[in-house]
């Protein structure tokens, strides 16, 4: 006979360490004896300890989100519901989000980064949209840091594991190492679907009596205060976290996905919230309080796998793969059978109210009963302290130039590890399930077609932390722009944004600062380029013993392609194209890769974003791209020039003869990264009217040399044989992971 | 062609393969837990995918599901059958072809472009393309890594029933192009009578110029035509 264990069963006294423990601090205790009138139980105090932590509560975010734009005239669903929605024409839209999984993946990377995949996915088909594609955003430690080797192996193999077999392509993401991540690394995932623009799903419960049905897989004991942990720092003893990881199910949540619409299609389902952070608790808690409804529970009615769990753990559980609805009553049968047919639990647990009370019942006993608004909009709500980061002084070319020619420099840099190719990772991932997979990871942006076309769209993950730590308003500026200029260079119109904001303790000033002033440069960026977010994630907190992360505000972009036939790759795609420089070169060596690489500094100020010359190139080159004129394209990034180059003459297999201006430093005008700028290849015919048509749109634009010839040649310097860029290119990571670099 | 893809629970490349046959006639998606076919089938696919999540050995449960009696009827009576990927692995474990596929040689999942070489074109399945020619498909798979008993391989080979071979763009075998470690080069295999053709890549993948090329759209087109 199985014991219960009785220190589950019975509820130990509320003390302040317990409060404590809770991550509930004394001030916001009192709040909560204010507020119920008497000490709580100890349910509820892991009730609020759930909805009040940074994770769910947005407590010190909140305040500074409100000033981002979020709305245009396609936005159908912005902040605040499972994923955001935006209209993308033809009756269809495109539901998607990204969210962190930070700290679970540090501690179990594998089962970590499996389960921030299975939750962004739910996230996304809780609001009756199929999933078509999946991106993330990776950053880990130094690579010579002992643990990071299996960090990426686990991470990568966990999201594999989970989209692979739920059946969605990975189609993009970003990757990238420092040592500012040694004990707190970043796994974003984003997932993207498609639904009916009329048929969109939400989280708000409406009507009284109305049964509240638990989906999906069994409760057990696994993730119990994942919220909670995802919201404080990490100390040496982060391994001891690990039972708050959940496990992940991806066969169980393709079950899920095709239940959860042939359910939604027989018109029974009346609000749909998946169970994610804070588990039952808060996906109750947001369906009545968006409804302005009552919730009762019955916790005796809750399938569970293991026996004798107590409220608390019920209540606080992250077992994965569930869900919660409130169903029509007269279709209460139908949907039952189609829960049964693809092998799934389906329980009534509950009903909604009008007291707006969140009461929960378990063996004949109230274990809580909490006003329910308060619980959400009443969650505490800071406006912390917080310090600019101080400006730090350009970097003259003349004083950053490293004793090495320009192709030494270029064959060392493109085999570092945020430059080098990421094919490693990428082949982990299933990239060509259902067949749409237009641009595959290796290009700017990832273009996955739409049914049977012609439409498409266009899917990027971007940030430049280094730039943000440098200067978080200029940093938050260049992540919106550079995700507008990778969806710009496949020749899509960038339409909205997912934003994942990383950072460290909150409660510092310069961390608070920070984050302060990436959302300032964020909330211009996207205004500037009408280029709102409708969905987003914060995630504080990220540090280890007392040293924060940088600030890592990612940026998940989704653009729209009319034809996926008229768009651009990086490839050069044969000899004798003239290859074009769009947007202006100061040769801007501040905080890029060359001086961090090649001379060993990690300094200066990040290059400026001009938002209106942003616009203005990207414009110019979505048109060369629709009318057919260009279709190869590439936008200079990490590496600046020189690296762009490298990439397309590697991929194409062709190599290229190319010019500097006598003006400009050659070695900044080939590293630099100075923003607004892309590559494109043109038949020689073309140029001349490329040319004219630029300078009347005030795009700066000039001709840099041709494709051609099995090398690549930068100005004067010794020609680079392709062979070797491509060596070099792809031999770091696999050669890291094996343990040989 | 009347074409019955039979849906597991945990299928995933099942719509995939739907777009490949529907040039050739709309196919019927028939769910693991039925007892037969529908009338007059003339091609069975088990689709790829991770059925039943393959927490056990890949394919395991799915041999086990209450259609795949129907499925072995439709083979003995000469029916075609075609499993990709999962449907390969099912096909293994239940018996109607030989052999196993175990965890790739290098332990991880891959997903890429592969050249496969068509071994004989005077099948059922590759009547379209010519022998010795290099076909581009897409793999994805983390247990593709063919192997038997030395007595099951020589046979295979004897009889000429091996139906496809990892190679380079040129058809040549090498080490390097052969991605999950089989034997032989081994993608893919014929039953005895050729009527049941098991390989790993995905040929449905590849059927639109658009989306990687249209190599694979020989396969689909023999299987019409016969």
């Amino acid at each position: 006979m199985f014991l219960e264990k009785p220190s589950l069963l019975e509820e130990p006294a509320i003390t302040p360490d317990l409060v404590a423990a809770h991550g509930l601090k004394p001030d916001e205790y009192e709040r909560i004896l204010a507020l119920i009138g008497r000490a709580p139980t100890f349910t509820e105090l892991g009730i609020f300890s759930a909805m009040w932590n940074e994770h769910c509560s947005y407590k010190s975010s909140r305040l500074h989100l409100r000033a981002l734009p979020t709305k245009a005239p396609w936005v159908i669903q912005g902040p605040g519901e499972n994923a955001g929605v935006i209209d993308i024409g033809g009756g269809d839209a495109c539901v998607f989000k990204m969210e962190s999984h930070n700290h679970p993946s540090y501690i179990e990377p594998f089962q970590g980064a499996a389960t921030g995949v299975g939750g962004i996915l739910r996230d996304v088909f809780t609001m009756g949209a199929r999933p078509v594609a999946c991106l993330n955003l990776l950053r880990f430690g130094a690579p010579e840091h002992p643990k990071t080797r299996h960090l990426v192996a686990g991470v990568v193999a966990g999201i594999g594991s989970y989209g692979n077999s739920f059946g969605v392509p990975t189609v993009g993401g970003s990757t990238a190492f420092h040592t500012g991540y040694d004990g707190n690394i970043l796994v974003n995932a984003m997932a993207v679907g498609i639904a009916r623009a009329d048929e969109i799903f939400y989280a708000k419960a409406t009507g009284v009596g109305n049964p509240i049905v638990y989906l999906g897989s069994k409760t057990g004991r696994d993730g119990i205060h994942g919220a909670t942990m995802a919201s404080a720092s990490f100390e040496a003893d982060a391994e001891a976290k690990r039972p708050t990881v959940q496990v992940g199910d991806p066969f169980t949540e393709k079950l899920l996905l095709e239940a959860c619409l042939e359910l939604m299609r027989t018109g029974a389902v009346i609000a749909i919230q998946d169970m994610g952070a804070a588990g039952l608790t808060s996906s109750a808690v947001e369906m009545g309080a968006k409804g302005d409804l009552g919730i009762e529970l019955d916790l005796d009615a809750v399938p569970c796998r293991e026996t004798g769990m107590s409220a608390y753990e019920m209540l606080l559980s992250e077992s994965q793969e569930r869900m919660l609805m409130v169903l029509d009553p007269a279709r209460e049968a139908q949907a039952k059978a189609a829960f049964v047919k693809w092998g799934l639990d389906f329980a009534v647990i509950g009903k909604t109210t009008d007291t707006l009370r969140f009461v929960v019942r378990h063996r004949g006993e109230i274990k809580a009963d909490l006003p329910i608004k308060q619980l959400g909009d009443a969650a505490p709500l800071y406006d912390r302290p917080h310090v600019a980061t101080p400006a730090r002084e350009a970097i003259d070319p003349a004083d950053a130039q490293a004793p090495i020619s320009n192709a030494e420099a270029l064959l060392r840099l493109i085999a570092t590890p945020d430059l080098c190719s990421k094919r490693w990772i990428y082949e982990q991932y299933d990239t060509l399930i259902l067949g749409n997979s237009v641009e595959t990871p290796g290009g700017d942006a990832a273009v996955i077609r739409l049914g049977d076309g012609p439409k498409g769209l266009a899917l990027t993950t971007d940030v430049t932390a280094r730039y943000c730590e440098a200067d978080p308003k200029e940093g938050g500026r260049q992540a919106v722009a550079e995700a507008w200029r990778n969806l710009t260079a496949v020749g899509a119109l960038p339409r909205a944004v997912t934003d994942n904001l990383n950072f460290g303790n909150p409660e510092r000033p310069e961390i608070m600062g920070q984050l302060v002033g990436c959302l300032e440069g964020i909330g211009e960026a996207c205004r500037a380029l009408d280029f709102p977010i409708v969905s987003g994630n914060v995630s504080l907190y990220n540090e280890s013993s007392g040293r924060a992360i940088p600030p890592t505000p990612s940026i998940g972009g989704v653009g729209v392609v009319d034809d996926v036939s008229r768009t651009a790759t990086i490839a050069f795609r044969r000899p004798g194209e003239d290859i074009l420089l769009v947007g202006a070169t100061q040769g801007w060596l501040g905080q890029s890769l060359y001086l961090r690489e090649i001379c060993g500094r990690e300094e200066g100020a990040p290059p400026p974003v001009d938002l209106a010359e942003e616009k203005r190139n990207g414009d110019f080159v979505r048109t060369l791209i629709r009318t057919g004129e260009v279709c190869t394209v590439h936008d200079i990034s990490d590496g600046g020039l020189a690296v762009a180059l490298s990439e397309m003459a590697a991929v194409g297999g062709v190599g290229a003869a190319v010019e500097a201006p006598e003006n400009i430093a050659a070695h900044a005008f080939w590293f630099g990264e100075d923003q607004a700028r892309y590559i494109v290849a043109t038949a020689p015919e073309r140029t001349g009217a490329i040319l004219a048509a630029a300078e009347s749109a005030g795009v700066a634009c000039r001709r840099l040399g041709e494709t051609g010839g099995p090398t690549l040649t930068l100005g004067g310097e010794t020609a680079i044989l392709l062979s070797d860029l491509v060596g070099n290119f792809e031999e770091w990571l696999p050669d890291y992971m094996a343990g040989a670099v | 062609m009347n074409a019955a893809i039979i849906l597991f629970p945990g299928s995933n490349r099942e719509g995939d393969v739907f777009r490949a046959l529907k040039a050739h006639g709309a196919p019927k998606i028939v769910w693991h837990g039925e007892s037969e076919l529908p009338e007059g089938t003339d091609l069975v696919v088990l689709p790829g995918g991770f059925s039943y999540g393959d927490y056990l050995r890949c394919g395991a449960i799915a041999a086990h599901a209450p259609i795949m009696a129907a499925v072995r009827a439709h083979a003995e009576r000469g029916g075609l059958v075609l499993g990709i990927c999962n449907g390969f692995q099912i096909l293994v474990e239940f018996g109607l072809l030989p052999g196993a596929l175990m965890r790739n040689a290098q332990l991880r999942f891959i997903c890429r472009m592969q050249h496969i070489r068509v071994e004989r074109s005077d099948t059922e399945f590759a009547a379209q393309y010519k022998q010795g020619q290099a076909i581009k498909v897409a793999i994805a798979h983390g247990e593709g890594n063919y192997t038997a008993d030395a007595e099951t391989i020589a046979r295979l080979e004897g009889d000429g029933r091996v139906a496809f071979r990892y190679c380079d763009a040129h058809g040549k075998l090498a080490k390097s192009a052969n991605p999950n470690g089989s034997i032989n080069a081994i993608a893919g295999i014929y039953s005895e009578r050729f009527n049941v053709l098991g390989l790993m890549p995905h040929p449905e993948n590849l059927i639109d110029p658009l989306v990687g090329g249209i190599d694979g759209r020989g396969l689909f087109a023999s299987l019409a035509a016969g």
